[in-house]
């Protein structure tokens, strides 16, 4: 079932034609078909333990799939060379659910590393880009501390400052706002959408933050994982006002069915 | 450029534990993983050689300070735990010597004995022993928790190669630092030889010294230092291999580290075997 967005006339920059995913012998996914167009918050949405992070662990390379293809710009990425595929990472910028920085750099040095690692750019040059990156997410302040010494919301903006270290074209981001209080999180909000509407990046979230996902994505898929594939396509206003579907709408309308349990109670 | 890609294990695996496997399949697939196994540890140890090359050549791009730490740590820190190990060995070794060949009025020879002994096997091999539990489980540790972290998969996404941020300034400096630690642990054996010597034998320190130094050709130092590369080679690679395997869970860095240390000790055990048998075959 699909459900029309307002940005679907964009063109796709990522394109799953008929993936199945695997861990071993168990298959998390199976025919996995979306595009995520240029320009638009993609959102993978679905319960704990239905494979949203699973796929986005395919999508950024880190999982090949059992079959089927993934599309990057037309180009299938997983029959690409290593050589090939290294040039398609350069495109893409991940925040992970755990922020999973560096611990051993402080914050500053964790925005840095790319650009030390992977750019012919002086010190000075690096220095003012994670100046630059670091005043984007809110952290100018924050430069010298290590991850340790960060709370759960600075983690995720660092994670967040270092994602776009390379200027990427695509941001994955993995649970950006979970764990985090609700300014926080809406913080991190922002972010994603200034993200789009400002410097015009394409952005794939998984999340289970039905806040987060109304307030930030345009489309997406949701996952089930009992039936280990997707069982709606659309934004996540839509999913919840459109979709006929018992366990999208027991998903998506969660806050409101607790809410009218407890009227019931009262 | 050889570099450690870490996509070439991505979705890979046999699934050697699942239950409902018929006998002769989980055969198969448990050969299928030794023989992977085999060949990740063959692809990572030659990754870092073409890295080593790179480094020596200057063109690796290997952080300065990351390099620096662990030169620290491989190094000076290491220092006291080798010496304080090869110092009792040394002891030993001459109380050993003292005990048996007196009775022969050889104890003239427990110098001798005591030298070429740690400067040809014991201080190699007990000096990379130290440094498999001290340093090869703290790589193996840092290199789980860095994958359980996803730091591991961050440094993968972000295209920085794993062998130049992670694996060659620990590989190398542990390389680097190994004859030295071997030296230093040689030279307090002989210490602790000389303690018991002068002791309960009654010989004095310049007389301990003459002897020992008459006793060890150059050579000999030459082939303990080779042997402590090839331990700390192996250790390093052992070592950051049990750390990139492990799974993405607080257990798996114990593991991990004890996988790390175990490997090591048989591994280190039989090179040495393997030295001991060519050199015998050499007549050295």
């Amino acid at each position: 079932m699909s459900i029309s967005t307002r940005r679907e006339e964009c063109a796709p920059v990522i394109s799953l034609r008929d993936v199945t995913l695997c861990q071993g012998l168990r298959t998390i996914q199976r025919h996995l078909s979306f595009d995520v167009r240029a320009g638009s918050v993609f959102a993978i949405m679905g319960a704990s333990g239905s494979g949203k992070s699973t796929a986005l662990r395919s999508m950024i390379g880190l999982l090949a799939p059992q079959s089927g293809a993934m599309l990057v710009g037309g180009r299938d990425y997983w029959a690409s060379s290593a050589s090939d595929r290294a040039r398609i990472d350069r495109r893409f910028g991940v925040l992970f659910q755990s922020g999973a920085l560096w611990s051993s750099l402080t914050v500053a040095e964790n925005v840095a590393l790319p650009m030390q690692m992977l750019t012919n750019m002086d010190k000075s040059a690096i220095r003012r880009m994670v100046q630059l990156k670091l005043a984007l997410v809110g952290l100018e302040d924050a430069c010298e501390l290590l991850p340790g010494q960060l709370s759960g919301g600075m983690v995720k903006r660092a994670g967040l400052a270092r994602a776009l270290a390379l200027d990427p074209e695509i941001l994955f981001l993995d649970e950006p706002s979970s764990g985090l209080d609700p300014i926080s999180a809406r913080h991190i909000d922002d972010l994603i959408l200034d993200l789009r509407d400002s410097l015009h990046k394409t952005i794939v979230i998984v999340s289970h933050d039905l806040a987060s996902l109304f307030a930030t994505a345009d489309d997406g898929i949701f996952l089930d994982g009992r039936a280990h594939t997707a069982i709606a396509h659309g934004s996540p206003a839509a999913l919840r006002d459109r979709s006929e579907d018992q366990r999208v709408q027991a998903f998506m309308r969660r806050g409101e069915l607790i809410v009218t349990r407890m009227k019931e109670v009262v | 450029m050889a570099t450690w890609d870490f996509r070439s294990e991505a979705g890979k695996g046999f699934a050697v534990s699942q239950p409902t496997l018929p006998i002769l399949a989980r055969v198969g697939a448990r050969s299928m993983d030794v023989l992977a196994e085999a060949g990740a540890n063959a692809t990572l140890a030659a990754a870092v050689a073409a890295g080593g090359g790179r480094l020596l050549l200057g063109r690796a791009r290997v952080r300065a300070v990351d390099f620096a730490t662990h030169l620290l740590d491989a190094g000076p820190r290491a220092w006291a735990v080798v010496s304080v190990v090869n110092f009792l060995i040394g002891a030993v070794l001459a109380y050993i010597g003292a005990t048996e060949l007196r009775p022969f009025g050889a104890e003239n020879y427990v110098p001798s004995l005591t030298a070429v002994a740690s400067v040809r096997e014991i201080s190699s091999v007990m000096t990379a022993i130290v440094m498999a539990g001290r340093t090869g489980g703290a790589y193996a540790a840092r290199i789980a928790s860095m994958q359980g972290n996803d730091e591991i998969a961050a440094l993968q996404t972000a295209g920085i190669p794993l062998d130049d941020f992670v694996l060659l300034p620990a590989i190398a400096s542990l390389c680097l630092m190994m004859p030295i630690l071997y030296l230093a642990g040689v030279f307090t054996a002989i210490l602790g030889g000389l303690s018991i010597a002068t002791a309960t034998l009654g010989l004095t320190a310049a007389g301990y010294l003459h002897e020992t130094f008459a006793a060890v050709p150059p050579g000999f130092f030459v082939f303990g230092a080779v042997k402590s590369i090839v331990f700390a080679a192996l250790i390093g690679v052992t070592s950051c291999r049990a750390g990139l395997k492990s799974t993405r869970s607080a257990a798996a860095v114990g593991e991990a580290a004890t996988r790390a240390v175990v490997a090591n000790i048989i591994g280190i055990i039989a090179v040495d075997a393997i030295f001991a048998a060519i050199a015998g075959a050499c007549g050295f």
